[in-house]
Parts: structure tokens; C-alpha cells; sequence
């Protein structure tokens, strides 16, 4: 749900990057992090273990500049991916406004992928909203990898409803700002509905 | 959509301005935020240039969401002030009408007392306020300002 301001003449939207566990999510803020302008971004927050996996959540807010004389503000959010974590993944995706589902492309993932897409749905559908109608890109991630699933294997497994999809390799940058700039329009067209 | 468009007019944000800057006066408090429950910031005053507040708002939120999910397991409707001791500071969380959160962080030049006292009269005038806000916004005709925009304004964002 995002918040329009128009005494500071803002908009704020919220992005949720979902996926299995050590599918890249982080790795896509980080990414977007280094690569983003000092006076367009806030600091990142990690809430990491000790092993830097995820335990609650990162954030990053970024601002993408100017519609229309409003500021646009999205705060990008990530899920911890493991199994166990289901209760603060609910939690994260309260008042989403766009959701980036980043797929492990290597085959032996192939099952925790399909296990993460349908958290999602089922998770979303708890807090009321729709998976069909909320803004939704997808990602194959480590696409440099050498056992990775064929492009078109992994569209008919995860991308049934045939959102925008992209090939990423997030280490290195690959496809992130692109997957990113598709859910931001997709948010932004929403927007113009009403919301 | 579960919950109604968040929208901030101006008339409404100055009296929230003026309860969050009166109250930073009357606890002896170092900053008071707003934040609604997804962590957006909706109003800050007092030491705001020390803090980073947008990372404030969205842990807070984190934070009452977690609280939240914990008063779920215990069959409790919300834990609605939370209150973090800390050396040399303090963290005060109320929940205003289970729809924002009020933050208020203060040292030793207050006391806990009397950031209870002083929270729960702005307590209820914010809870009032809000009230306002959202009867405005469902409100038929209240158009979303992004109704005109063209594809050409969404993409030009992306133009750099």
C-alpha cells in the first residue's frame, strides 16, 4: 500500500524480494546499493546471523527521482529465505505494493523454488492480496552457474501467469536494475489506477 | 486492497507536526517520530539531524510487526507500548489507534514516568487526528494525483 504525501510531495512505495534461501535476494540490494548514487539512496540495513544469512530482514530506501512534482520513494525490502523463517516472511510482506521473486536457476533448486512461489502465493493470500493482481516480476538468478535449469524449463515451472521475467547473475550485476526498473513501472502504472 | 490508501493532506499533517513537536517540548525528549505500521515515516521533530530516521521508521515497524505476530501466538489483540532501556538512552513505542506507530527517544533529561504521562495525552489527540485523515481519504473523489501520468512520465524516471 503506498503513501502519498502531499505535504512533502512524496510518494513511498514497498518492494518485497521473496525466494528460497540463498537465492540472491540480499546479494540483488547489495548490488543496487553499490551501484546507486550516495543522494539517492539511505542506508542499507541487514538483519543478519552471524553467517550473514538473513534473519528478519534488509532494507534499503532508494529514491528514483520525479513524477509529476512528486518525489518517488521505494523501500526495498527482502524475506528470509529459509523454510523455517514463514512467520516474519507474513510479516515483511504487510502493506506490499510490488513483489520481485528471485528463482535459484540451478536444477538441484528446482524444488525449493516451487515450494518458495507457492509461499508466497499462500502467504500473500493471508494478508488478503493476490498474487495475480499485484505488481510481480520474476528472476532466474546465477545464470553463470554450470548446472542451471534451461531458461524456458525454468518460465514453465515458476512463471505460470507470464510476468516479466529476467536472467540475472546478481553477483556481478546482471539483470538487477533491470528486474528492478520492470516491477518499479509495473508500481507506478498501479499507481495511475488508483491504487 | 486490504487496508486503504495511505494518503497525508496538509491540513492534517500540520496538527500531527504540531502534537509530535509539542510532545518532544513536553517529555524533554531528543526525537519523536511517526511511522505508519509499514514503515513509512510520516512526521518527525526534535534532534532529527543526528538520526537516520527513514532506518528507524522501518526497523520500528519491524519491530511492532514482530511484537504484533507475538501477541498473535498468545491470543493477546496487540502489545501496544513497548518501552527499550538502553545506556544512555531510551526508546518509548506506542501504537496509536493499531494504525501508526509513536516513537519517542529520550535520555537522561527525562524519565519514563513522564514520557507515559506525555504519550498518552498525544496518544489520544493523534488517535483523533487519524480518525479524520482516513474518513477523508475514503471519501468518493479523492483522486490519485498519478491519474494522469503518461507512460512517457514513468519512463523517463528510468532514463539516466
Amino acid at each position: 500500500m503506498s503513501f502519498i504525501n502531499y505535504m512533502a510531495r512524496e510518494i513511498n512505495c514497498k518492494l518485497v524480494y521473496y525466494g528460497p534461501g540463498l537465492c540472491g535476494k540480499t546479494t540483488n540490494l547489495q548490488y543496487i546499493y553499490e551501484r546507486t548514487n550516495p543522494e539517492a539512496k539511505g542506508k542499507m540495513i541487514s538483519l543478519a546471523t552471524e553467517t550473514e544469512r538473513t534473519l528478519f530482514f534488509d532494507f534499503l530506501p532508494l529514491s528514483l527521482g520525479e513524477i509529476r512534482g512528486f518525489k518517488t520513494r521505494f523501500h526495498l525490502y527482502t524475506v528470509p529465505g529459509q523454510v523455517f523463517y514463514d512467520a516474519s516472511r507474513k510479516l515483511i510482506l504487510k502493506g506490499v505494493d510490488g513483489v520481485i521473486f528471485v528463482a535459484d536457476s540451478q536444477i538441484e533448486r528446482t524444488e525449493a523454488n516451487l515450494e518458495s512461489v507457492e509461499n508466497l502465493r499462500t502467504n500473500l493470500a493471508e494478508q488478503g492480496y493476490s498474487l495475480d493482481k499485484l505488481p510481480y516480476v520474476v528472476q532466474y538468478n546465477k545464470r553463470d552457474l554450470p548446472n542451471v535449469a534451461g531458461l524456458e524449463e525454468l518460465r514453465e515451472m515458476i512463471n505460470t501467469t507470464k510476468v516479466p521475467d529476467f536472467e540475472a547473475v546478481a553477483r556481478t550485476g546482471v539483470g538487477v536494475f533491470d528486474t528492478l526498473k520492470a516491477v518499479a513501472k509495473l508500481v507506478l502504472t498501479e499507481l495511475r489506477k488508483g491504487g | 486492497m486490504v487496508n486503504p490508501q495511505m494518503v497525508m493532506y496538509e491540513e492534517e499533517f500540520n496538527q500531527i507536526q504540531a502534537v509530535v513537536d509539542r510532545l518532544v517540548r513536553d517529555a524533554n525528549a531528543k526525537v519523536v517520530f511517526i511511522v505508519d505500521k509499514n514503515g513509512q515515516l510520516i512526521s518527525a521533530s526534535g534532534d532529527i539531524d543526528n538520526v537516520d530516521t527513514t532506518s528507524l521508521a522501518s526497523l520500528t515497524a519491524g519491530n511492532i510487526a514482530a511484537t504484533g505476530g507475538m501477541a498473535k501466538l498468545l491470543k493477546e489483540n496487540e502489545f501496544a507500548t513497548q518501552f527499550h532501556e538502553g545506556e544512555k538512552q531510551n526508546i518509548h513505542i506506542q501504537l496509536v489507534g493499531n494504525r501508526v506507530i509513536l516513537v519517542v527517544i529520550f535520555d537522561t533529561r527525562s524519565s519514563l514516568g513522564l514520557v507515559r504521562l506525555r504519550v498518552k495525552k498525544a496518544n489520544e489527540e493523534l488517535n483523533h487526528i487519524f480518525e479524520q485523515l482516513l474518513k477523508k481519504v475514503q471519501e468518493p473523489g479523492a483522486d490519485s494525483p498519478f491519474a494522469e501520468i503518461t507512460d512517457e512520465d514513468i519512463d523517463n524516471l528510468f532514463n539516466d
